[in-house]
């Protein structure tokens, strides 16, 4: 069995290891880092640390969330540091075992495949399972 | 199982810290060959070391500490005395031990490290096996006077307490090592060496007979109490990542209280207020305390040195005093890890490259041992530290040569570069002036890795050296990394923060004479500051910020900042306030822009980045420097190319025709009065800048017919070699154009070389070798010293 913090992006679910994360909690204001790659959303301060934050709708090549929305933040840890990632919105944590699982299409993009592991079939809809030290990878 | 591996831990920090005090003291032993106080704390170094390992069960470290404990023995009994091979084999030894020390660290066993030669190296010199000097007193005799158990081993860890006179006896019944014990060394030293060297099958006199006679064993147990390491009783080690933790807590202790001082300050709350204040305090104190536990006297660096002077005089061939001041200034413990490759380097480069060789060091009337002097002191918040040395300085000609060699300066910068500027050539990457690359420096990474290391930590170099005179490396290293006042302003909306360390001044651009206060040169921004042109970075620009506002009147405040010697302005909206910042490290995907230093939580709660102004000056001015250096680069390419195919030529009208001459060869041109005209043996000449001109009339020598000028002047084409000038008077200066060497046909006449075309006109060429002969016969006569060598580019077609 795993268990996999869910979130949606653009009407999608994706789910994130739970082990990896370390929590969910509403957006903080962020500073916006000039000369960074455009996956990269700011740097937030939490609770003293300053963490970076990825925009994951960009990080994903999805299409640009509407000013109006605040986004949540999941953060994970990578190699001990703390890095944020915007979503949509946290979802449940869901338990799923490996007989749902299947490995992607061949026909997803070249961009996108190393960022997801694969899906999970759920009964209403699909779970798409990040790789999350590929998704914060430079 | 936890319980041994917390004891040899212990052992092999305890043991890497005698280490250093080995080093060093053995250096000095050297010096001073009769100090009992080094040799006694040498000896109780390698002591315990041995009796620890012989604990530990590390057979080999025991071995070699052994051989080396004997040799000791023999220079602290006064058998023999100190000299350059004993301290050869003393530090090899020393080597040796921390090679095993490393690997115990490693994987826990003593590993190959390789023992026998140095235990042979060793053995060699006690029996006085000396191929080349005999000198030495060959101790033959250590075989039949063993004197191995002079001062048997305390079966004890980490024995850092003075050891008293009853340890040492009550432990001679169990030396170690199985040689029979001499017990009566300890209370009657003095009879030591008399055996020693008696009953010997030689008879030998020791080099240096017994010092003083004191006795060894009150005197060891006597500075033992007083001892160097005196301190121990009143400190504890404390894990460094403790310590670590310790700063990053009151860090974000500095920022909470930021954030109440604010809040305080903006009520009328009394007792919140007070409240503040008492907390505002209370931090301030915990973090000076707390950085205080962090801080190292720089002599833990220093400590290195005198061994790598000493080895590194040894192999270069120089005598060098090695000199250290403020060795107990203290500086942040990570700062000091950070400085130790920078100073080492510092050190062998002047070394190597500063010190000059005695003979030559006394050929310039210096002493024949150079003088190496490191010196540390607190000035301005900083830490300065200076290695200076009394060598032969920079030249800096070489160094101009150089830069222009490599193509990094052109002509035009370098004439134009001040002293000052040409030795901060030292720092440009790829810059080494060591003409032969030697095994210690020369090789092509120098002063611009220190430069980025120390930059890196916050720090600044700066060289100043005087040729002949000798040469000072400056570093100036800020007391911590982790807090540090800084600028915060305010560029497009986000806030920033500038290190204190780099601004200068600020300057307020007047709102409605903003426009006039910022001016161009071409297309960069100036400002005047006192008179002299500041250049401008806009930080929006350097941050690649729209700016969409577009306010030109919003930009209203210059910051100036220093960085690599590099003074410029940086274009801010707004500046804020100034206050301690805790340096966040920044995640590593960002570091890569290379523009940010780090973040930091501002009092408010937002985060703002820290600008590494020294990486701004780069990409905004340094950039522009390259692009420079590399159009010069093109355009010498050019110059060099262009003399095999275009000259430059003068060309002027005698009579109806056109004669072209190099311009390179002509000095100057000169109207003269036809009344000025002398004769001289039938010659004209004329009295030309305190001297006599010959004059040569161009027209007579081409044999055309030149019309006297109207106005009785005289057009004359001034040639210079040496001190010779000869003149050649023209009609007219026509016009001074490109020659197409590849045009010239060989036409040859009288006084001509050939003709070309010119400016679409067939131009003959004068031979200006045979023109100026007509003037002056002996104008090429006079041999030039080389560095005139413009008296070979007088014939046409000749290279300039």
């Amino acid at each position: 069995m795993s268990q996999y913090v869910t979130f949606t992006l653009d009407g999608r679910l994706y789910g994130i290891d739970v082990i990896r994360v370390q929590e969910a909690l509403r957006s903080h204001t962020r500073t916006r880092v000039p000369l960074a790659p455009a996956t990269i959303a700011g740097l937030v301060n939490l609770r003293g640390q300053v963490v970076l934050t990825i925009d994951l709708r960009i990080r994903l090549g999805l299409p640009g969330r509407p000013d109006l929305d605040e986004p949540m933040m999941v953060v994970v840890q990578i190699a001990g540091e703390a890095i944020s990632l915007l979503v949509d919105e946290i979802g449940d944590v869901v338990d799923v075992g490996p007989a749902s699982f299947e490995t992607p299409p061949d026909t997803l993009d070249a961009a996108v495949r190393p960022l997801i592991r694969g899906a999970h079939k759920l009964d209403d809809g699909l779970l798409l399972v990040l790789d999350v030290d590929e998704v914060v990878a430079a | 199982m936890e319980d041994i591996d917390e004891i040899v831990r212990e052992f092999l920090v305890e043991s890497y810290e005698n280490l250093d005090q080995l080093d060093r003291d053995l250096v000095a032993l050297e010096k001073s060959p009769g100090s009992r106080e080094y040799l006694s704390s040498i000896f109780r170094t390698i002591h315990t070391i041995k009796g620890t390992s012989g604990f530990l069960a590390f057979g080999r470290l025991e071995r070699v500490t052994h051989v080396g404990e004997n040799l000791l023995v023999e220079l602290r009994d006064g058998v023999r005395s100190m000299d350059q091979r004993t301290t050869d084999v003393l530090l090899r030894m020393t080597d040796c031990v921390r090679e095993i020390l490393t690997h115990i660290e490693a994987d826990g066993s003593e590993g190959e490290v390789p023992i026998d030669s140095v235990i042979e190296a060793v053995d060699a010199i006690r029996n006085g096996v000396v191929p080349d000097e005999v000198v030495e007193a060959p101790v033959a005799v250590v075989q039949n006077a063993p004197v191995e158990a002079a001062v048997p081993v305390p079966k004890k860890i980490g024995s850092r307490a003075p050891r008293t006179d009853k340890v040492a006896a009550a432990a001679a019944t169990s030396a170690v090592i199985g040689a029979p014990a001499l017990p009566e060394i300890e209370p009657e030293p003095v009879a030591a060496p008399t055996p020693t060297v008696t009953t010997g099958s030689t008879t030998v006199q020791p080099l240096v007979p017994t010092q003083t006679g004191a006795p060894a064993a009150e005197q060891l147990s006597d500075e033992v109490v007083t001892g160097l390491r005196g301190a121990a009783d009143t400190s504890i080690r404390v894990d460094v990542d403790l310590l670590d933790a310790l700063m990053r807590q009151v860090g974000e202790l500095v920022l909470t209280r930021n954030q109440i001082s604010r809040l305080a300050t903006g009520t009328d709350d009394v007792d919140l207020s007070r409240s503040a204040q008492r907390l505002n305090l209370i931090a301030g104190e915990l973090q000076e305390g707390v950085m205080k536990t962090r801080m190292q006297p720089i002599e833990h660096v220093w400590s290195k040195m005198p061994r790598i002077v000493r080895d590194l005089a040894a192999a270069c061939k120089r005598e060098v005093h090695l000199e250290m001041t403020g060795g107990d200034t203290e500086l942040d413990r990570g700062l000091l890890e950070a400085v130790k490759d920078p100073l080492t380097h510092l050190v062998r480069n002047a070394v190597d490259h500063g010190i000059e060789p005695a003979e030559e060091r006394v050929a310039a009337g210096k002493p024949a041992k150079g003088v190496l002097t490191l010196r540390a002191y607190h000035s301005g918040g900083q830490v300065v530290v200076e290695v200076a040395d009394d060598g032969r300085g920079v030249d800096t000609d070489r160094v101009a040569a150089k830069a222009l060699e490599k193509g990094l300066r052109t002509v035009e910068q370098l004439d134009a570069a001040s002293h000052p500027d040409l030795l901060q050539l030292l720092f440009v990457p790829g810059f080494s002036t060591a003409a032969a690359v030697t095994n210690v420096s020369g090789r092509g990474v120098g002063m611009d890795v220190v430069r980025t290391k120390v930059e890196a930590i916050g720090g600044t170099v700066d060289i100043d050296s005087t040729l002949g005179v000798g040469t000072v490396w400056r570093l100036r290293i800020p007391l911590t990394l982790a807090i540090m006042p800084a600028l915060t302003v305010e560029c497009s909306g986000d806030l920033y923060a500038v290190p204190q360390i780099n601004l200068l001044e600020l300057v307020a651009l007047d709102g409605q004479r903003s426009g006039s206060g910022i001016e161009y040169v071409h297309s960069a921004p100036v400002y005047r500051l006192r008179g002299d042109l500041l250049p401008l970075v806009s930080l929006a620009g350097a941050l690649g910020l729209e700016q969409d506002t577009h306010d030109r009147d919003q930009t209203s405040v210059i910051a100036v900042v220093q960085a690599d010697q590099q003074r410029f302005g940086l274009l801010v909206d707004r500046v804020l306030n100034t206050e301690e910042i805790v340096v966040k490290p920044l995640s590593s995907r960002l570091r890569s822009i290379g523009v940010y230093a780090g973040a930091t939580v501002l009092g408010d709660g937002r985060v703002a980045l820290i600008l590494d102004v020294q990486a701004i000056a780069r990409r905004a001015i340094v950039g522009d420097l390259e692009t420079v250096s590399s159009e010069a680069r093109r355009r010498a390419q050019r110059a060099v190319e262009r003399p095999a195919e275009v000259e430059q030529m003068l060309v002027v009208r005698v009579g109806e025709r056109a004669v072209a001459m190099p311009l390179a060869s002509v000095a100057r041109l000169e109207h003269l009065r036809a009344e000025h005209l002398e004769l001289v043996g039938g010659r004209e000449v004329v009295r030309y800048r305190g001297s006599i001109l010959p004059l040569a009339r161009l027209g007579a020598l081409l044999g055309s017919y030149s019309e006297p000028s109207p106005n009785g002047e005289l057009l004359v084409v001034v040639f210079t070699r040496g001190t010779r000038s000869a003149g050649l008077v023209v009609d007219k200066i026509l016009d001074i154009v490109d020659d197409d060497v590849a045009q010239h046909s060989d036409i040859e006449d009288h006084g001509l070389l050939g003709s070309t075309v010119l400016g679409d006109r067939v131009t003959e060429l004068l031979n200006v070798r045979e023109a100026i002969l007509m003037a002056d016969a002996s104008f090429y006569d006079a041999t030039l010293d080389t560095t005139d060598a413009q008296g070979a580019s007088d014939l046409v077609g000749a290279l300039r």
